[in-house]
Parts: structure tokens; sequence; C-alpha cells
């Protein structure tokens, strides 16, 4: 869920409030966004994608808060890891969309279950 | 802000609300919503779309990406790609239902490319069409649906469908979240793209998806089919979201004591999984993955290492705890029922396309995901958007017609006591997520979740419409309680296993069950029998 917005990055953008799917954020005073309603947090890490500036962090625990700190946070490296692997925004060139892969590893996927059935033929898998 | 009182109530336009007129209302963004505005303003239609959450980032694709059965027209590998998927699906797919949707699927993915989709090519440089990386998919479709000339309403949940009084649908009601206000769209036909329902499981963005688009249209008096197909599960993290399940192909699974679990698999073993978890935690390693395969996961999917990033875990080197979510109908078949090659369904002027509408026509009882669930929504999407312009084109001017909102549960006044959307959504999701009930099914075990939640139907009939700040809430739970209903009688029909449906009881697929099960009705549930289409051609040619 998400847990924390680095203030000092922040530029009130107000794009993460805009993008939230699940009408998490609040326009706080002086436009800070705040996490106005956690619990609703479906853990989608969309807010993260669309904040340019790279002031969110959204913690993997989707059913429960975990207290992070903000420098702790900080100093994780963590802070636009999503946005940078997924070759948004100006990471376009650096990190070119590779989803083709996906096809390679569905069949890769596909021959190790092929081959993983063949090794166990006592196991009769049903879909 | 009034109340309906009875059966329906006029329309009135009441202060603090804002209303539109259009030819074609579409709800939900998603692929499905999308699709179905810009195919409708192209076919000339004034479109307005409502979406619970933001077009563009709402919904299971934006979060989660998508393959797409995309292709090529040659014969041969069309055959392969419809025949591939006949047994998967229990046989009850439409082979002719297939074949559009590859011919459309094909088309839709090309468009994308012109628009300027950046499909990326492979180490030969052939452009590789068959994976749609969501975030960026969805970005461009918000962006050609506003270029289409469509009205977009973001944080605007629909709660009611309008109907004349004809019973033809009219437009629908809902609530704008960060203007505190609601929308009123009066419109000739309407299109439900509102996903599927995945019972607020946490599934990588399918918590905006409750089932609304089926309760809805239930009240304006729409059929289901093959929602007995409504049980995927999906394998994640134990504490995080992302289901992914296809990297589970090179996982082992191990217990408490680190011991392999027989038979566990991704693919075919996942209900050893769900019987292991019933036992006590179960946990993954992808140590099957190889160097190049590794990569390979990093690259194409980056959301799926965040959970491991951040918790400091290898998934190739480490294991994790993990669980089996429930996707409902998002992986699952069922939907709306679509009686024409427009998408329409049993209620003139109500279109469904995506998660919303029923899958069975190319999925038969099975999903699961692998690409025909994005297909379908491109698809259907296209069709239903044409279809719903075409509609009200045909219905001419509507000057001075009246709507009756046609909303049921949550929006009445009864008995004094408010809907609680919390405590409701928890009941029900008692009853749909537990494995011995949904995933390994039994008529004992059904039955009597059956009976919760007709009991819980009752009650929630007769209670008050909440607070404008729990509408919300009071709606999604009550349309996770109707969905699950149609579920479980389906399910309770349909006495064998087939495609994802497996019966403790009835174990085999049995050829006297090798049709559709339709259900609708919200006080009473019902289902009935229906020939397959290929079934009933062969009748008529004998
Ligand atoms: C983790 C995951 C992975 C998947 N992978 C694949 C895959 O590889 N291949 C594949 O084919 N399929 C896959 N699927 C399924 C695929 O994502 C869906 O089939 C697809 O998103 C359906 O599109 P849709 O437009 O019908 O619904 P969605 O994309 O879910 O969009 C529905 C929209 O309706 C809106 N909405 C809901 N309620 C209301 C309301 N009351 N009023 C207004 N709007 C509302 C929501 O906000 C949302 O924007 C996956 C699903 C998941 C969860
Ligand atoms: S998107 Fe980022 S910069 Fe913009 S308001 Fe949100 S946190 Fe601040
Ligand atoms: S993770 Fe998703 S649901 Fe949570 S705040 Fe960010 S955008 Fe909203």
């Amino acid at each position: 869920m998400i847990e924390l917005v680095v203030a000092e990055r922040c530029t009130d953008c107000g794009a993460c409030i805009e993008v939230c799917p699940a009408n998490v954020l609040d326009r706080g005073p002086g436009g800070l966004p705040v996490l106005a309603r956690v619990e609703d947090c479906q853990t989608c890490f969309m807010c993260e994608l669309y904040c340019r500036a790279d002031a969110i962090y959204v913690a993997p625990d989707c059913d429960r808060r975990v207290s992070v700190t903000k420098d702790e946070v900080l100093s994780s490296g963590r802070l636009g890891q999503y946005r940078r692997h997924s070759g948004w925004d100006e990471w376009a060139d650096q990190f070119p969309n590779e989803q083709w892969l996906m096809e390679t590893v569905f069949r890769r996927a596909g021959e190790a279950a092929a081959q993983s059935k063949a090794e166990r033929p006592d196991v009769s898998g049903r879909k | 802000m009034t109340k309906s009182l009875g059966r329906a109530e006029k329309l009135s336009s009441s202060a603090g609300s804002v209303v539109f007129d259009a030819d074609v209302l579409v709800l939900g963004g998603g692929p499905a919503g999308a699709w179905a505005a810009i195919s409708a303003a192209e076919h000339g239609a004034r479109v307005v779309l409502a979406d619970k959450g933001f077009c563009g980032t709402s919904g299971a694709t934006a979060a989660a990406g998508t393959g797409v059965w995309y292709v090529d027209p040659s014969p041969e590998r069309r055959e392969a790609a419809m025949a591939s998927r006949e047994k998967l699906g229990g046989y009850l797919q439409d082979r002719r239902w297939m074949a559009r949707v590859l011919d459309r699927t094909y088309a839709q993915s090309n468009q994308l490319a012109d628009w300027g989709y950046p499909y990326p090519s492979d180490d030969d440089g052939r452009p590789q069409r068959n994976s749609l990386q969501g975030p960026e998919y969805m970005r461009l479709m918000r962006k050609r649906t506003k270029q289409a000339g469509v009205t977009i309403l973001d944080h605007s949940p629909a709660l009611e469908l309008l109907v004349d009084g004809n019973g033809v649908v009219a437009g629908a009601t809902g609530l704008r979240r960060q203007k505190g206000d609601r929308w009123v769209v009066n419109a000739k036909a309407v299109v439900i793209a509102t996903g599927g329902c995945a019972f607020l499981s946490k599934t990588l963005g399918s918590n905006v998806l409750t089932g609304d688009g089926y309760l809805l249209a239930a009240e304006a008096g729409a059929e289901f089919t093959s929602m007995e197909f409504s049980n995927a599960y999906a394998i994640s993290p134990a504490f995080g979201s992302v289901t992914k399940t296809l990297f589970y192909s090179w996982a082992s699974f191990t217990d408490e004591q680190g011991s392999v679990i027989p038979g566990a698999s991704s693919k075919g073993g996942r209900s050893v999984i769900a019987r292991a978890l019933r036992k006590g935690p179960v946990y993954a390693q992808l140590d099957e993955a190889d160097a190049e395969t590794q990569r390979h996961m990093r690259l194409s999917q980056p959301n799926f290492f965040l959970p491991f990033d951040r918790t400091g875990i290898d998934p190739f080197r480490q294991r994790f705890p993990i669980t089996l979510r429930l996707e409902g109908t998002v992986r699952g078949t069922g939907g709306l029922r679509i009686i024409d090659d427009g998408c329409a369904t049993t209620v003139p002027g109500l279109y469904a396309a995506g998660d919303a509408a029923t899958r069975e026509l190319i999925c038969g009882g099975f999903t699961g995901g692998g690409s025909h669930n994005a297909a379908w929504a491109m698809s259907s999407g296209y069709w239903a958007g044409q279809g719903a312009a075409e509609f009200a084109r045909q219905l001419g001017t509507t000057i001075g017609r009246q709507a009756f909102r046609r909303g049921t549960v949550g929006l009445r006044s009864g008995s004094g006591r408010a809907l609680q959307g919390g405590p409701l959504a928890r009941s029900v999701q008692d009853e749909v997520f537990p494995y011995e009930l949904n995933y390994f099914r039994e008529a004992g075990r059904l039955g009597g979740s059956l009976r919760r939640l007709d009991a819980l139907w009752t009650d929630a009939s007769d209670a008050d419409a909440p607070d404008e700040e729990e509408l919300l809430r009071a709606r999604e739970a009550a349309a996770m309680l109707a969905t699950a209903r149609w579920m479980y009688r389906s399910a309770l029909a349909r006495q064998e296993s087939r495609g994802m449906h497996r019966r403790d009881d009835y174990p085999e697929p049995d050829d006297r069950y090798r049709h559709l099960v339709t259900t609708g009705g919200l006080d009473d549930v019902w289902t009935s029998a229906r020939p397959l289409a290929s079934s009933q051609f062969s009748e008529a040619a004998e």
C-alpha cells in the first residue's frame, strides 16, 4: 500500500491524485497530496508511474500498513524504480518496451510444463 | 438527493448533479470501454465515458498488462489457435466467434501500431504484436478516446441505470467522487464495460472490479451466462498484489518444513497448491529459471519484481510464502449474455463488452489469462460501440422521453438501518474466497453458502441507502453479493466438472452438460440450460 509522499521532492502537480484508480489521495494544504484513504489502496503502483518527481513510495504489502521512514526510502534506491524499469517518460530510450520477450517466456513456460509432466507421469493435473 | 421509492422513480434533475445528454454512454474505461467509446464515436455517436477510477490507469489491463491473441491470418495458424483452446474450455466455444475475434483483434492491434503504440521488434526486427504493456497501452487509449471527441468522466462510478417507460435503457447516474456531486447521463444506448468481479481480493489492479455493471444490468432485467466459470485463482506472494502466475512455471513449491509438495505446479497442479494452503503455508522459489529466462522476466515484466526487490527477497534463490488470490470473473469467463454480433444484451439499448460480457464464445469454460481476454476486450469493445451507435441512430429523437431509475439495493429507503458496505463485502468474501467452497465445489457446501448469501441479500434489500460517502461501498458490496449468488446457482446447476468449474461430487465431464448455463434475477435467482450455437446449427441441418 502507498506509504509515503516525500514532501521535498513533490512538486504539487496533482497527477497522483488524478490517476489513482482507487481515489486514495486528497489534495492537502498547499497542494501536497495526503494519504486520505490508504485502506482503499490496491497496491497497483500506478501513482509511482505517474509521479515525474519520483516522490511516491508504495510498499509491497497489500493487506497491512508497514512503517517506513523518509530516510530509508530515500536511500533505498526504490523511488522511481518502477518508472525507470518500465521505460516511462524520459526513460523510454534507456529501457525500451521489451514486452515481446513474454513470447519467449510463454513458450519456455510451456516447454518447462511439458517436461515436468513427462517427468511426473503419475500426476494427472487438471486445468 | 431523493431516494427512489418502490420500483422506479421519475428522473428529476435535482441540485448537486451535472446532467449530460449523449447518444451512447459507456460505463468503464478499461480497454473494452475505451475501444467501445472510440468505435461509437467513429460511427457517428456523441459519447460520454464514465469510469469509477481514471480511464488510463484503472482496471486489470492498465495495472497488469496483457498477452494478446494476435495470430497471423494464415488459415493453418488460425485453425491451430482455435483448436488449441477447445479442450481447455471444455468444448463450449463457438468457432464462428473465435474466427471473428481473431480477425478483429488483428485489425485493432494493427490500428494500435498506426496510432504509435511502441510495439517492440524481436532480434530479427520482426514487430511483435502479441503482448501489450498495460500502462502504456491504456495511456494511449485514453489519448485516442479524447481525440475521438468522447467526454470522459473520471472518478465517476455509475450507480444505477435509467430506463424509459418501455424498458429501453435511457442512461445512467453515478457519483463524481472528487467533485462531491452526482452525474446523470441521458443516453440512447449504454455499453457496460465495467470489467469483471474479483471480490476485492487485491489481485493486481482489480479492486475497482466489483461486478457493478452486472448489478446495474440485472436491475434492468439483463441475463448472464457461464457464471459458474468464475473461480479463477492466481498465485502471488502471500503479502503482495502481483498475481502473475505464468512466472511460477519455474517454481518449486515447498511446505513449512521445506519438503517439496508433490504435484504442485502453477499449471495443472494449482489445485494441489490450494489443498496444501488449507493445511499450512506454501512457499515458492523460482529456482528452475535459467539466467536467460531470469533476464527476460525482469525486462518484460518489471512490476513482477517490485514485491521482491522491496522486501529484499531474491525469488530465484530464496523461497517466499505464496497465496492464491481469487480473480472471479476477471480471469473467469462468465458475464452478461450477448445475443447478437453487435454485443447487445437481452435488454434493449444495453450492450456489453470486455470482462463484463461473457467470454464463453471464445473461451468456453476456461481462460485463466493467456491473451483471449485482451482479444475479447478489443473486439467486443469495438462491436459494442458500433452496435450501440447504430441503436442510438435508429432510435432517433428522444426529446421528452421519461427516464426512470432502476437501482435497487442500497439506493432505496427501507427498514431505517443503513446498508453497510464494508461488513457486507467481508461476509461475501467469506463465502467466495475459501478454496473448499469455490475452488473445490460440492452440492452440500454450495447449498449452505447460497442459503447464507440469500439471507444476506434479503437483509441488504431491506436496508436503507447509506450516506453519500458510503454509497459506493454499499453498491459494490451489493454487486459482489449478487455476483456470488449467480455464480453458485450456476455452479449448482452444472453437475459435472468442466473448464475451470470443478465439482468434488461430479469429478468428470458429462456430455449431458455440454450446454451453457444461463442465470439472472435479483430476489429470486434462476438458472436455465441453453444449447450451444453449434448444436443448434447441426440440429437445423439434420
Ligand atoms: C494480473 C492479471 C493479469 C492478466 N493477464 C492477462 C493476459 O496476459 N492476457 C489476457 O488476455 N488477459 C489478462 N488478464 C485479464 C485482462 O486484464 C482483462 O480481461 C481485461 O482487463 C478486461 O478489460 P475490460 O475493459 O473489460 O475491464 P478492465 O480493464 O478491468 O476495466 C474495467 C473498468 O471499469 C471501471 N468500472 C468498474 N466499475 C465501474 C462503475 N461502477 N462505473 C464506472 N466504471 C466502472 C473500472 O474502473 C475499470 O477502469 C489479466 C488480469 C489480471 C488481473
Ligand atoms: S505526482 Fe508526485 S509530484 Fe505530483 S503531486 Fe503526486 S507526489 Fe507530488
Ligand atoms: S498504489 Fe494504486 S491504489 Fe494505491 S495509491 Fe497508488 S495508484 Fe492508488
